[in-house]
């Protein structure tokens, strides 16, 4: 059984027709892109360029201004780093002493997390906002990575406390025979074995504050410290129609994403498929 | 600050020598052994508490008050909820959102579970076919809309490809016409989702273990009495997972909308999200817009858990 057979080739064609279909978005991004302006009305949309281009690039990278794309990528890359350092620092304690704990409180405050997974950020977002715009938080990269930390940190515990869980805790023992502290036996023991946890928490929540639009648009709309799709927003609003630009800045937002993406494909799909089991 | 432990390795908690004829009090003693310290778990839970729990119930409270954000505020009682119910585009927002929701659930599903069956096993190339068709799901849901809006334009592939095959009267202005954008909206999400749905299915289906198959199709059963009697029984793990996360991932749309047709036309596009978004932080109606987020966590929190009791294991 499941040998190679003729059935399976055109399994395998009709896969691959079908990957090349879904992919073909992809090709209107980077064919218009390369686009020069007058090319965008004498040629049709699905034709490649005559004569290709980067000046969309260039132009676009040239803006200056809250809007500014590579001022936006810098924010995007800094709150993200933050976020991450943030959530993985606080994240693999809780989930630590949680995972480990065989009181009940530990059971109760696991819960707690749990559900926060699944409350929508929508409610709880009004009185923040309010909060934030009170402590002159609103608009800083400080309050947004608090805030990302604190709205993605249920999913940290969560996908922590589970590999914590398959760990022996032979290793804790021994190092703590040895004479080690606990907080020696969590830096040195226990974080370095689960690197892989650490792993997948970071690019499943890098991803997700990344790409994150709603809260940013709120939260940082407007000032200094626009992210990514906050400053595409308002960049593309501003541009009626005009693919080629629109389709550069798309091409430079999605750059650091694809590129870490193809880097560490492996990881990711795990991450996907594992972390959220 | 607590002292180090586990000064002593031969006595552990637990164990008779450690209990003697106390095991209330030695309940109460700290194990030899520790693995961390309780207040570990402060920064994180205090950040949940404020972030998730307190802010969510203030926004609930807020959703029964008249507030626009300064000054002072009145208690309406229900009449933010009754302004939504009487209110053609706020219902019709409501209508699109559990539209879209069911929709990307059903859709991102079967589409998701074809691929993954397709891909499982003997496909020489089914590593290559796995990171191209899970590509989309990392990037921004913003920046593949707009690749989108391009291609739903009425300049656009689409009616070129259409026009090119003799249809030119189905040539349409898919985003402006209020019966085909919220379809076009649709098509982007599942474009986009399908290929972390397929992943899910594949994680669960490499816990089916060949034999399994092998002496299924010994014993006579074909295809479809195998997935049914053996593969599916197995992954219904990854069907509760995938059907949650793609239930509530509908129900918050929000990036997709305002990059398509930002609500438009006329309104016809609307969802939950976005109306809360413009009600609260465009128009400043800071207590309709909490009633509204309001009726989200509400509608979003049911779904849930009826989802949760239908994909239970029934064991």
């Amino acid at each position: 059984m499941f040998r190679y057979t003729k059935a399976t080739l055109l399994r395998e064609a009709v896969v691959w027709l079908a990957a090349l279909v879904s992919l073909l978005p992809f090709y209107f991004l980077v064919s218009t892109a390369l686009k020069p302006d007058d090319e965008l009305l004498s040629t049709t949309s699905s034709a490649p360029p005559h004569a290709p281009t980067l000046a969309n690039f260039t132009d676009v990278l040239a803006t200056t201004g809250q809007n500014s794309i590579l001022l936006a990528l810098i924010n995007s890359a800094l709150i993200t780093l933050g976020s991450i350092v943030g959530l993985v620092l606080f994240g693999s304690l809780a989930a630590y002493v949680l995972a480990r704990s065989t009181r009940r409180w530990g059971t109760v405050t696991f819960y707690l997390f749990l559900v926060a997974i699944i409350l929508p950020t929508q409610l709880g977002l009004i009185p923040l906002y309010i909060g934030a715009r009170k402590l002159g938080l609103v608009g800083t990269p400080y309050g947004m990575i608090v805030l990302y930390i604190g709205t993605l940190m249920p999913l940290a515990v969560f996908l922590y406390a589970g590999f914590f869980r398959g760990l022996p805790r032979d290793y804790e023992e021994a190092a703590a025979i040895d004479g080690a502290s606990p907080g020696r036996v969590f830096a040195r023991v226990v974080l370095p074995l689960m690197a892989p946890a650490t792993g997948t928490v970071a690019i499943l929540t890098g991803l997700i504050v990344w790409n994150d639009f709603f809260t940013a648009l709120i939260f940082l709309g407007g000032s200094d410290y626009q992210t990514l799709p906050v400053s595409m927003y308002y960049y593309v609003g501003s541009l009626v129609s005009a693919w080629n630009k629109i389709f550069a800045i798309v091409i430079l937002s999605m750059i650091p994403i694809l590129a870490f993406y193809l880097f560490a494909q492996k990881k990711f799909i795990q991450g996907f498929a594992g972390g959220i089991k | 600050m607590t002292t180090q432990i586990g000064t002593d390795p031969v006595v552990r908690e637990g164990s008779p020598a450690a209990g003697g004829g106390h095991p209330a009090r030695s309940r109460r003693r700290r194990p030899l052994i520790s693995y961390g310290y309780w207040w570990w778990a402060l920064p994180a839970v205090l950040m949940v508490l404020l972030v998730h729990y307190a802010a969510t119930s203030g926004g609930a409270f807020y959703a029964f008050t008249d507030w626009t954000g300064l000054g002072s505020f009145h208690f309406v009682g229900l009449d933010n909820f009754r302004r939504i119910f009487d209110d053609p585009t706020l219902l019709g927002s409501l209508k699109n959102t559990l539209l879209i929701a069911f929709g990307f659930l059903i859709l991102t599903n079967v589409l998701g579970l074809l691929l993954a069956l397709a891909l499982n096993r003997t496909l020489k190339t089914r590593y290559l076919l796995r990171v191209l068709l899970f590509m989309p799901v990392v990037l921004s849901p913003l920046a593949v809309s707009y690749i989108w809006k391009f291609i739903f334009d009425y300049n656009g592939p689409i009616n070129q490809l259409l026009g090119w095959v003799g249809l030119e009267a189905w040539q349409r202005p898919w985003l402006a016409e209020p019966g085909l954008a919220l379809w076009a909206i649709l098509t982007v999400m599942v474009w986009q989702t399908t290929g972390l749905v397929m992943v899910i299915y594949l994680a669960g289906l490499a816990t089916v273990p060949p034999e399994i198959e092998e002496a299924g199709a010994l014993d006579g059963a074909g295809t479809w009495g195998r997935f049914w009697h053996i593969t599916a029984p197995s992954i219904r793990p990854s069907i509760a997972i995938a059907g949650a996360l793609m239930l509530i991932q509908g129900l918050r749309v929000f990036d997709q909308v305002m990059a398509l047709t930002n609500g438009g036309p006329g309104g016809a596009t609307e969802t939950l999200a976005t109306q809360v978004y413009k009600e609260t932080f465009a128009l400043s109606n800071f207590g309709f817009g909490a009633a509204l987020a309001l009726t989200l966590t509400a509608i979003i929190l049911i779904f849930s858990v009826l989802q949760q009791m239908a994909t239970r294991d029934r064991s």
